[in-house]
């Protein structure tokens, strides 16, 4: 679940760029979504927080950056226009809310409607403002649902997709399907279950207000009302950065530090690598944009809460107190799969889950994954918790699949099945003036 | 049947939506009003657009048809009694739910006379037991006692309650506001009992409620559309679209002269449904835009 290459974790760098505004003094207090509005107009969303690119390269396994700065820039807006859509790059906001839909229209040109409505509620609420005109007008429903209302903007991003069954035959764009982009196979272990699976259109929404999340996913399927469905909903959350001061690698629900490896978002040449589709990739309507793999994996928490400390470090390769791989003392520390103990035997085993996911190291994937819980599994009385598994690829076939493949041995396996599943592609991003989605429909 | 106001009688004067009556603009909206298809309010300036919309006639076509539905619903609430009475089973099962789609179109205006609802709709332990009367009691002793035994007095108590609503129906003034979100209300009715089969829990007739309540929200929607097509020829083009989408859905549950059961329709006919009406409900819960200056 966590080892997927790279070696750079991507909340690093926004605790160092977030010391850095906050000794550049641009917000000394928390500011409200009004006050964001006031700021854009005043000094354009440039001054704002969140576009990416900005710092340097940290060096692999440097300490984590302490964060005092956090609620500083939990607070701000994240750029909703760029060449890549946010949400992707953004380092992880502390809830996600994700959504996707089904269309009910018949035609292609009511499908561009509906991306470009969400586009401009997109744009407003990512910048803390209210969707729509009349929100005083008794009457009418106010057209924003406004919980949200004088809630600062919390680093919300709203990332579009669309699912290999958009291009089946209603809307005509069968012929613009990227070739390799379909549903995934099925994996070993999988149960996967239809109220879980699948979606035209898949949205991630992010920010470190599950208040803000949920009013952006609610009032983007208000707008689908008559256009999409609802197929499935999934909230998820870490570890909030008031709990964790230091921006440790968050845990995942199994105790372990989960994400300690990532491609580095902030080398652009990694990333064009790794993450963004690129326009000789041969679709050319995704140059920019970035393969989305969603997968609901639930963890057996009553099964592995009963395991022992030894079989769980065994489980992962590696010590859950410290993160370190198994042998090692640091979290950062190389992970070494050829190491020995005394007796010649392999310190990290040949099916745990650093070793296999690994692989030969040369598949790197984006992965930004969240917990979940679900209340209960009725029919059994135990937890639904476990983990809303994230990624972003350049292309799924040549990272995640292969990738997961290799996870079919894996110990992990007794405690976790995958129950949900669903790929997206997610569109470049988007100029002012453009839509969500303007370079396919 | 839902949550009502405790003895809230509204006598709204139909003045209030003609305030500003007079002027040039308010005349021209008029004119257009006049003709009976949306074609006529097709050269409609800008200007009117803007202008408060008269809806006098929609108001009082409202009240025509309140006064319809409840003379057809006495006259077949009337049978329902009778079959009831005569200790005939079967034809009081049969007349049930066909009899209710009459104060089913019309509920808005029932809820806003005071205690009907409650007297006609309530369903058990929506009153007090000592109180409980009405349609749905009579409902529970013919599907789950499967008898007509211990009813003539419920029924005769439902017949006149049904021709107390009648005559209070002539002294109703509809008032705009009533009027528009009338429509989302009997969609909310759906929405919230009969989309989930609780409002006819022992008959499973829900569906016949649930094309009662599209009807009468319709029948609003009709009368409204020329001021809407004045002022939102887009807004009113997607609540026809969505109002046809919906009973195209609704037609694939007929079943002879009525409606399939409830506990005919699987887990994805309810979600289909549901989700039908929320796309109607959404784009109908625009239509206040009439009312604004």
């Amino acid at each position: 679940m966590s080892e997927q290459g790279g070696t750079q974790d991507p909340s690093d760098q926004l605790r160092k760029d977030e010391n850095t505004r906050q000794s550049g003094g641009m917000w000394r207090k928390a500011i409200t979504r009004r006050d964001v509005l006031k700021l854009a107009g005043i000094g354009g969303a440039g001054l704002l927080l969140g576009s990416l690119g900005t710092g340097g390269i940290l060096q692999a396994g440097s300490a984590p950056v302490k964060r005092e700065a956090q609620d500083l820039a939990g607070s701000g807006v994240v750029d909703f226009y760029g060449a890549h859509q946010a949400g992707i790059a953004t380092p992880p906001q502390d809830f996600v809310c994700f959504a996707a839909f089904d269309l009910t229209v018949d035609a292609v040109a009511q499908v561009r409607k509906l991306f470009q409505q969400w586009t401009e509620a997109a744009a407003v609420m990512t910048s803390g403002g209210m969707i729509g005109s009349s929100n005083d007008n008794p009457n009418l429903p106010p057209s924003d649902t406004g919980e949200a209302a004088e809630l600062v903007p919390s680093g919300l991003t709203i990332t579009f997709g669309v699912g290999p069954s958009l291009f089946d035959a209603r809307y005509g764009l069968s012929a613009k399907k990227p070739d390799t982009f379909a549903d995934l196979p099925a994996f070993s272990g999988d149960e996967l279950r239809p109220e879980w699976t699948g979606g035209d259109i898949g949205i991630q929404v992010c920010a470190n207000d599950l208040q803000v999340a949920f009013h952006a996913i609610r009032n983007l399927a208000r707008i689908a009302r008559g256009k999409a469905v609802l197929r499935w909903t999934q909230e998820g959350f870490q570890r909030s950065s008031h709990s964790d001061k230091a921006g440790a690698t968050p845990r995942n629900l199994m105790g372990f530090k989960d994400g300690t490896v990532n491609p580095n978002v902030h080398d652009p040449k990694t990333m064009d690598e790794v993450v963004w589709a690129q326009a000789d990739d041969g679709v050319p309507w995704m140059a920019g944009g970035s393969y989305m793999v969603v997968r609901r994996v639930r963890i057996r928490v009553e099964v592995w809460d009963r395991s022992t400390l030894q079989d769980q470090e065994a489980t992962f390769g590696r010590h859950r107190r410290s993160g370190a791989p198994l042998g090692s003392r640091d979290e950062f520390d190389q992970v070494d799969l050829n190491a020995k103990d005394e007796n010649g035997n392999p310190l990290i085993p040949m099916n745990a889950h650093v070793r296999l996911a690994r692989g030969d190291n040369s598949v790197h994937l984006l992965r930004r994954s969240y917990s979940y819980s679900s209340g209960l599994d009725r029919t059994t009385g135990q937890l639904d918790a476990g983990l809303l598994f994230i990624s972003y690829q350049r292309d799924i076939a040549k990272q995640f699949i292969p990738v997961q493949k290799r996870l079919a041995s894996d110990k992990l396996n007794e405690y976790i099945v995958h129950n949900g599943s669903a790929v997206f592609a997610c569109f470049p991003g988007v100029r002012e003036g453009g839509y969500i989605g303007d370079t396919l429909l | 049947m839902k949550v009502w106001n405790t003895g809230a009688v509204l006598f709204v004067a139909a003045s209030i939506a003609l305030a500003g009556c007079g002027n040039k603009e308010n005349n021209q909206a008029e004119s257009a009003e006049a003709g009976t298809t949306a074609a006529n309010t097709a050269n409609t300036t800008t200007e009117s657009a803007d202008a408060p919309v008269d809806l006098t006639d929609a108001m009082t076509g409202y009240k025509t048809y309140g006064i319809e539905q409840c003379d057809q619903f006495i006259i077949e609430t009337e049978k329902f009694v009778t079959a009831v009475k005569n200790g005939d089973l079967e034809t009081a099962k049969a007349l049930y739910a066909p009899t209710r789609m009459y104060y089913e179109r019309i509920e808005p205006i029932a809820e806003s006379l005071g205690d009907f609802d409650p007297n006609i709709d309530a369903r058990e332990n929506d009153v007090p037991d000592a109180d409980w009367r009405g349609f749905h009691k009579i409902e529970q002793s013919l599907w789950v006692n499967n008898t007509t035994d211990g009813m003539a007095e419920v029924a005769d108590r439902l017949f006149s309650d049904v021709q107390a609503l009648r005559a209070l129906m002539e002294t109703v003034e509809v008032d705009s506001t009533m009027l528009v979100t009338g429509a989302v209300e009997l969609l909310n009715e759906v929405s919230s009992s009969k989309v989930t089969g609780e409002e006819e829990r022992y008959s499973h007739t829900d569906l016949y409620d649930f094309v009662a309540n599209v009807e009468g929200a319709k029948k609003i929607y009709e009368l409204l559309q020329p001021a809407l097509q004045a002022k939102d020829a887009e807004l009113e083009a997607q609540i026809g679209e969505n109002f046809t989408a919906m009973e195209t859905l609704l037609a694939k549950y007929k079943s002879g002269d009525g409606y399939v059961s409830y506990t005919d329709l699987t887990e994805a006919d309810t979600k289909a449904l549901s989700q039908a009406l929320d796309a109607l409900a959404e784009p109908l819960s625009q239509m206040g835009t009439i009312l604004e200056a």
